[in-house]
């Protein structure tokens, strides 16, 4: 509960957060809404002798939606991206992922940028963010640089960032079309035990165009590509289903804990991406 | 190594000053250099919201802030909510409607609703119990809480009807 004593800064700009992570190296973390960091520190698994706070920098909390290009600034929380009736309307799966996401009092405070950038397999929005194509905006020492969702993550906690690096902005194009996100969890708050992104354009009743993303299904969040490809020409019947799910076994590798053991993991998340797909359907 | 700060914040409506390092979670700030001890401690894993206060019209868990983040803040616990004569509509409505009983959830629970309703004036059963989720209760079964809830809303609505 006591975490470990650290400096704060509240710098009002970027150059001071990428000035203070270079001075401070990996002794600097960058707090958003503090709500993985924090919980880390108090059970002192997270060691941040320098804490930078992003709350000053009135730049990251930007929402953006020009035509169908959307940006989302890191600082966003889960309830303004909730509230946001312009995000909701260009891109009407965030709003489903964030009700899905832990509770209102985290949800207040938790941001988006945090959520993908913290690199813990079980988040959700780094699967939507690789389901929906996301570049994701960093900047550091040497200038911005942009990396797509899908070549963003290497492992549990381990992804394309350097330390001296901080996310500012999520941006992707909105396709028209059907989308789901389906979670199965045991309670609210708790990270999926199997959850599917997934958008699905619709072109003369068969599918045009699919992407499908799996999320705490391995050490980081499972674009699969194979399947969303099996899906494409289709009429999405039973059978398209069936082989877009064994496309995405192919690509998944749970592990047991306390969700359950592997081939539990493997039944539920093609329980899942099988609901997922059909609502997708059903709206595109 | 972590020197202190110098933190200014209001609370229920006073202005409070103080030295304290980074590091000491709000929850601490309130109970045990404020004395503002209605907020409770539950967990360690940000779970049971029972320290849920209003900072700056945000319902948060106050165990998963650092005071220093809180600097400048304006905040309402229930201690800010009603007085022991003049009850909040939410604190009579628990009292009516038993929505409560060991009463460690209840500073939380009520300082969430009242947020809730803020947002959501008109919430069905569903939408209350999905508002709250964030606030356990180990003795009520929530059933009570929920009438509770909505018994308070009807009640504030009929009250700026009348007022209308």
């Amino acid at each position: 509960m006591i975490p470990a004593p650290f400096d704060y800064y509240r710098p009002s700009d970027l150059d001071g957060v990428i000035a203070l992570l270079q001075e401070h190296g990996d002794e600097a973390r960058v707090l958003a809404g503090g709500h993985s960091l924090i919980p880390m520190m108090k059970l002192r698994m997270a060691d941040v002798p320098h804490l930078i706070d992003l709350q000053g920098i009135d730049s990251l909390r930007a929402i953006n939606v020009t035509g169908t290009r959307v940006t989302i600034g890191a600082m966003v929380t889960q309830h303004d991206l909730i509230d946001s009736a312009e995000l909701s309307s260009a891109a009407p799966i965030l709003r489903e992922t964030a009700l899905q996401i832990a509770d209102p009092q985290v949800r207040y405070m938790g941001t988006v940028g945090g959520n993908v950038a913290n690199g813990d397999p079980g988040n959700d929005m780094p699967g939507l963010m690789q389901c929906l194509d996301a570049q994701l905006h960093l900047i550091g020492p040497d200038g911005e640089r942009s990396i797509a969702a899908r070549d963003y993550y290497e492992a549990a906690y381990m992804t394309a960032r350097e330390d001296d690096e901080v996310l500012t902005a999520i941006s992707f194009d909105a396709q028209p079309g059907g989308y789901a996100y389906e979670k199965q969890k045991r309670k609210i708050g708790d990270y999926a035990t199997a959850a599917a992104a997934v958008t699905i354009q619709k072109s003369g009743g068969s599918v045009a165009a699919a992407s499908i993303a799996m999320t705490n299904l391995s050490d980081t969040p499972v674009w699969s590509e194979a399947a969303g490809a099996a899906l494409v020409g289709t009429a999405c019947d039973a059978g398209a289903i069936k082989a877009a799910v064994a496309a995405m076994l192919g690509d998944i590798d749970p592990t047991e804990d306390n969700r359950g053991p592997v081939a539990f993991k493997r039944h539920v998340a093609g329980v899942i991406l099988t609901r997922a797909i059909t609502r997708a359907w059903d709206r595109a | 190594m972590s020197n202190k700060m110098h933190i200014k914040m209001t609370v229920n409506g006073k202005a409070e000053e103080f030295l304290a390092e980074p590091r000491e979670l709000l929850i601490y700030t309130l109970r045990e250099r404020l004395n503002v001890t209605g907020p409770h401690i539950g967990c360690e894993t940000s779970h049971c919201g029972a320290c849920t206060v209003t900072l700056n019209g945000k319902s948060v868990k106050a165990c998963t802030l650092f005071v220093a983040q809180a600097d400048g803040a304006e905040l309402t616990t229930i201690e800010g909510l009603g007085t022991p004569d003049s009850l909040h509509v939410l604190q009579e409505a628990f009292r009516e409607h038993h929505g409560l009983q060991c009463g460690y959830c209840t500073p939380g629970m009520i300082t969430r609703a009242s947020k809730l309703l803020e947002e959501n004036p008109t919430p069905t059963e569903e939408e209350v119990r999905f508002g709250m989720a964030g606030n356990m209760c180990r003795c009520t079964g929530y059933q009570n809480i929920v009438k509770s809830i909505l018994a308070a809303a009807a009640e504030m609505n009929a009250a700026k009807e009348a007022a209308q």
